[in-house]
């Protein structure tokens, strides 16, 4: 079985600065796999290379079976991307937005008439199909978004920060289309900053200045590191000192994002 | 497979469905280049028409009375006043109340009955230099088929016009465009810098920290506007600096005068781009609203560029309300014809009003309150 | 401050949009010394009913008073009295850090040696950047930075709008140990925020759900308003094991919360103990033999899901 994502000392730098530090780890087949950090950690810049927009300075990384230095295109015709920045156009209504994905893609009429309507029936939304996006309620946009963007049934499915400032029951059946996904074997790449959405994931990983911190699963790494919660690990592991109760800004000691 | 023209054709049903929708950016390319192109035609325009004609006949005689018919006849021509000396003519030009003058020398009928060269004296506003020559063809083809007429009735007569440009003799350009530019930079530096520095306060969140304040809305006005107060004054004496000495652009005029009307025309710009920061919601939409309510009225309709009197006749009372009209007036006035209060405190007082009138609304729009 | 009366009574206030109803007859006091939090997700109201009791709205129906002052009537007098801090941080980039806040003490009539002590505890840690610019900060230092500006005119009330979005877990922490030392010397911190780990922070907290307030109560006795059995459920396979209990006939709501599941059951008279067995035995019937159900304590995130009802439609 090919691994959806295998990541091989994986490095980018910027001049001088190292943004990703030879990073190593791969996610299987079907799983949810939570990529953890703060803020200039290194996060977006190893995604950025996985989706293929932007080129490793050394290493080599496999999305779904395809390079993605040499591949690129190939690597993101076969996967879904969603971010919280962006994912819908506003102004065209559902079913133009499900269109025009689709025919990004290269699904057929038909294709794209069938998965679209089963689309808006699984998330019952009637006759808003028609309506602007513009005019849905937030989580309704994000929920929509992570249908159109496993639209065409891609083997690895990226979502970057999806969920934010909805309520507590909205965000979990997000999640819970996530695990649908997950369960037809559509491998779910997600990055967030809610710890207790990490624990949701079948693997973690915190990234930490451009390493890799710690990887497992949330049991393997609450048992190991003796912490109750992922957001005390990650704290621990982000800021060291910060636990021992001083408040001095250590590791963005730069003071920079 | 790849699908290639599904894909870009579904890219550019996308692209149509957006500009379709944008309702406020559709209408601006649709009408903007209309709007453009009737104004440009019109004042693109290479004839001049209406042109306000004086004349100075100490002695009339049946020959400058028929030339005078000539010209009144003619149809280009607006007669304002016969004037008794030639002397008398300076003060119509500096008024702005006449274009041109034609001045008949004494005995004009019978020098010309004795075959002997007769003088006629044409004399035009230049200070537009475009205008200014045109206007002087005209009359010269007056006075020339006038001539052709005798001549054609068999007697040898000859009429000799002088010409004079009054204001800027040698037709430079550059003396027509420096008082347009001058009013141009002020416009730019006053109501399109307030107005993005305004909306980016209140797009950054800031705005509502300083009204959270013991801050008055006014002293918040005041405060951003100030510096760009100094700016423009700054901008003024370079560029006044620069058309002198690098272009020779005569000064006749009180420098004072012209600084205080800068001053003047600055502020109404402030005030106008207060007003347009206070109604608009984005920094970009302050940006748009502060270069078509200001910039492009200011450069089509404001004589800086193509002369008020070239406009269709509806639109020019549309350039009363355009205050880069009344200062380029003063601009020229004090600049190439050297008149002071006394000739430019209509334009002066008229700006005044402006100021008075768009300080009051800005300082109503912008509210104490967010809503 | 004004004798008896709290420092901040909001009473009935309504507010809305057009169509939209933003605020649904809200009302709540905070004392002096007393750290109060507003807590739900975005569209909740939030921001609407700060910009009310910082007098930059005005409220549709029913009335609040800051320090004694009435939000309508005494619009000066609160706002030179009042800390700010809107979202999203609010200062200028292109300025330094010191430059920001002798800036703010100007604005307020004051300056930063006299309100130096006040905001010592937290310009501290980003005094040693004074002269970078605001924009150059990472999300953390704006963050202290904006709080600093905020105080350095010695407010008697602190209002803050989410003052911990977008901000790193470790900055938020760091940033709630301040408001901490902030309310213990008198303060009262109205604060609101999108976290729920974050109300467990707070004395008391309102939890609010598109315009209206679900509960008022101290965090630790939230819990105690959750009107079914609540029980822990693990097991390896999450989805499958959701999905079942879905179809229990005595489930209320079933959601994952991280590792685990979350279900409500409805028998409210019954003893714990013997609704979890019954569960677990409908579990293993159903095939999933190491699922285990424990009965666990409601928490805020489950009282706010219990409380709140249906999420909005998606047709407005």
């Amino acid at each position: 079985m090919t691994l959806a994502i295998d990541v091989h000392e994986l490095t980018r730098r910027f001049g001088n600065f190292t943004a990703v530090d030879s990073i190593t780890f791969h996610v299987e087949e079907g799983e949810v796999f939570g990529f953890l950090g703060a803020n200039g950690a290194g996060k977006t810049t190893a995604i950025k290379m996985l989706i293929g927009l932007l080129a490793p300075t050394s290493g080599r990384a496999s999305v779904a079976g395809y390079d993605v230095l040499t591949q690129a295109e190939e690597v993101r015709r076969h996967i879904g991307y969603m971010s919280q920045r962006f994912s819908l156009y506003d102004d065209l209504t559902v079913r133009e937005n499900i269109t025009l994905y689709g025919g990004i893609y290269g699904l057929t009429d038909t294709q794209i008439r069938e998965r679209g309507d089963a689309l808006i029936r699984d998330l019952r939304l009637g006759k808003t199909a028609d309506e602007r996006v513009s005019a849905l309620p937030l989580g309704w946009k994000q929920k929509l978004a992570f249908s159109v963007a496993i639209l065409h049934q891609p083997a690895v499915v990226f979502l970057d920060e999806p969920t934010g400032g909805v309520d507590p029951i909205t965000r979990r059946q997000f999640w819970e289309m996530i695990y649908a996904a997950a369960a037809r074997g559509t491998t779910v790449f997600v990055t967030t900053h809610y710890l207790d959405e990490a624990e949701y994931c079948d693997r973690v990983s915190i990234m930490v200045d451009g390493r890799i911190a710690a990887m497992g699963t949330p049991e393997e790494l609450k048992r190991e590191h003796r912490v109750a919660t992922l957001d005390e690990l990650f704290v621990r592991l982000a800021r060291p000192d910060a636990t021992a109760g001083t408040a001095a800004d250590h590791s963005s000691a730069s003071g920079y994002e | 497979m790849t699908h290639r023209s599904p894909a870009l054709t579904a890219f550019m049903t996308k692209e149509v469905r957006h500009i379709l929708r944008d309702r406020q950016t559709l209408t601006i390319l649709l009408l903007l280049p209309l709007a453009m192109v009737v104004l440009f035609g019109f004042a693109l325009r290479n004839d001049v028409n209406d042109i306000r004609i004086v004349f100075v006949d100490p002695a009339p005689d049946y020959a400058t009375t028929a030339l005078r018919d000539r010209f009144l006849g003619n149809g280009r021509f607006e007669w304002v006043a016969t004037a008794p000396a030639a002397a008398d003519v300076e003060q119509f030009f500096r008024r702005g109340n006449a274009d041109v003058a034609v001045v008949f020398e004494q005995g004009f009928a019978g020098r010309l009955a004795a075959g002997t060269p007769a003088r006629i004296l044409v004399v035009s506003d230049a200070s537009d230099p475009n205008t200014g020559s045109r206007m002087q063809a005209y009359a010269i083809a007056v006075i020339a088929s006038y001539q052709a007429e005798l001549g054609a009735a068999g007697r040898g007569v000859r009429i000799v016009p002088e010409t004079r440009m009054r204001f800027n003799p040698t037709l430079e350009s550059v003396n027509l465009f420096v008082p347009g530019l001058i009013a141009l930079v002020l416009t730019l530096v006053t109501a399109l810098m307030t107005a993005i520095s305004l909306s980016r306060e209140k797009e950054r969140g800031t705005l509502e920290i300083l009204l959270v304040s013991p801050l008055r809305p006014w002293q918040i006005i005041v405060g951003k506007v100030l510096p760009y107060l100094l700016l423009a004054f700054a901008n003024v004496i370079t560029a006044l600096l620069a058309a002198w000495i690098i272009f020779r652009v005569p000064f006749r005029g009180s420098i004072t005068l012209l600084l205080l009307a800068s001053m003047l025309y600055a502020m109404v710009g402030l005030a106008l781009g207060v007003f347009i920061a206070a109604r608009t919601s984005s920094q970009r939409a302050a940006m748009l609203g502060a270069l078509t309510g200001t910039m492009l009225p200011s450069t089509l309709l404001s004589g800086m560029i193509f002369p008020i009197a070239s406009l269709p006749g509806w639109l020019q009372p549309v350039t009363f309300a355009i205050p880069a009209r009344w200062f380029i007036i003063i601009a020229r006035g004090i600049m190439l014809k050297g008149v002071g209060l006394a000739y430019l405190w209509q334009p002066i007082v008229v700006l005044a009003v402006m100021l008075v009138f768009l300080m009051l609304l800005a300082i109503r729009s912008f509210k104490p309150r967010l809503a | 401050m004004n004798g008896g009366s709290p420092p901040l009574v909001v009473q009935g206030v309504s507010k809305r949009f057009e169509e939209v109803v933003a605020l649904d007859d809200v009302s709540f006091e905070v004392a002096r010394a007393e750290l109060f939090g507003l807590v739900g997700p975005d569209g909740g109201g939030k921001t609407t009913l700060f910009r009310i009791l910082a007098t930059l709205l005005l409220p549709d129906s029913g009335s609040a008073t800051v320090l004694g002052l009435d939000v309508v009537r005494d619009m000066w007098a609160i706002r030179s009295r009042v800390g700010y801090m809107p979202g999203r941080f609010s200062l200028y980039p292109d300025l330094g850090v010191e430059e920001n806040l002798r800036f703010f003490a100007s604005v307020f009539g004051t300056t930063l040696e006299e309100g130096y002590d006040l905001i010592a505890p937290i310009y501290r840690q980003i005094e040693p950047f004074r002269d970078r610019r605001a924009g150059a900060l990472s999300g953390g230092m704006k963050q202290k930075l904006a709080l600093s500006c905020a105080l350095v005119h010695r407010p008697d009330i602190l209002f803050l709008d989410e003052p911990t979005t977008g901000v790193d877990a470790v900055s938020r922490r760091e940033f709630w140990d301040l408001l901490d030392s902030l309310r213990d010397s008198g303060l009262p911190i109205l604060v609101s925020t999108p976290y729920m780990d974050e109300a467990s922070r707070c004395d008391r907290v309102a939890l609010m759900q598109q315009g209206r307030i679900l509960a008022i109560d101290a965090p630790e006795a939230l819990g105690a308003r959750f009107p079914d059995r609540l029980f822990a459920v693990r097991g390896r396979d999450r989805y499958a094991m959701l999905q079942a209990l879905r179809g229990y006939p005595h489930a209320v709501s079933t959601f994952p919360f991280g590792e685990e599941l979350h279900y409500s059951d409805s028998r409210t008279d019954a003893d714990a103990g013997a609704t979890a067995r019954e569960v677990l035995g409908f579990l293993r019937s159903k095939g999933f033999a190491d699922a285990e159900v424990a009965p666990i304590e409601p928490g805020i995130e489950d009282t706010f899901m219990a409380l709140m009802g249906a999420p909005e439609a998606a047709a407005a």
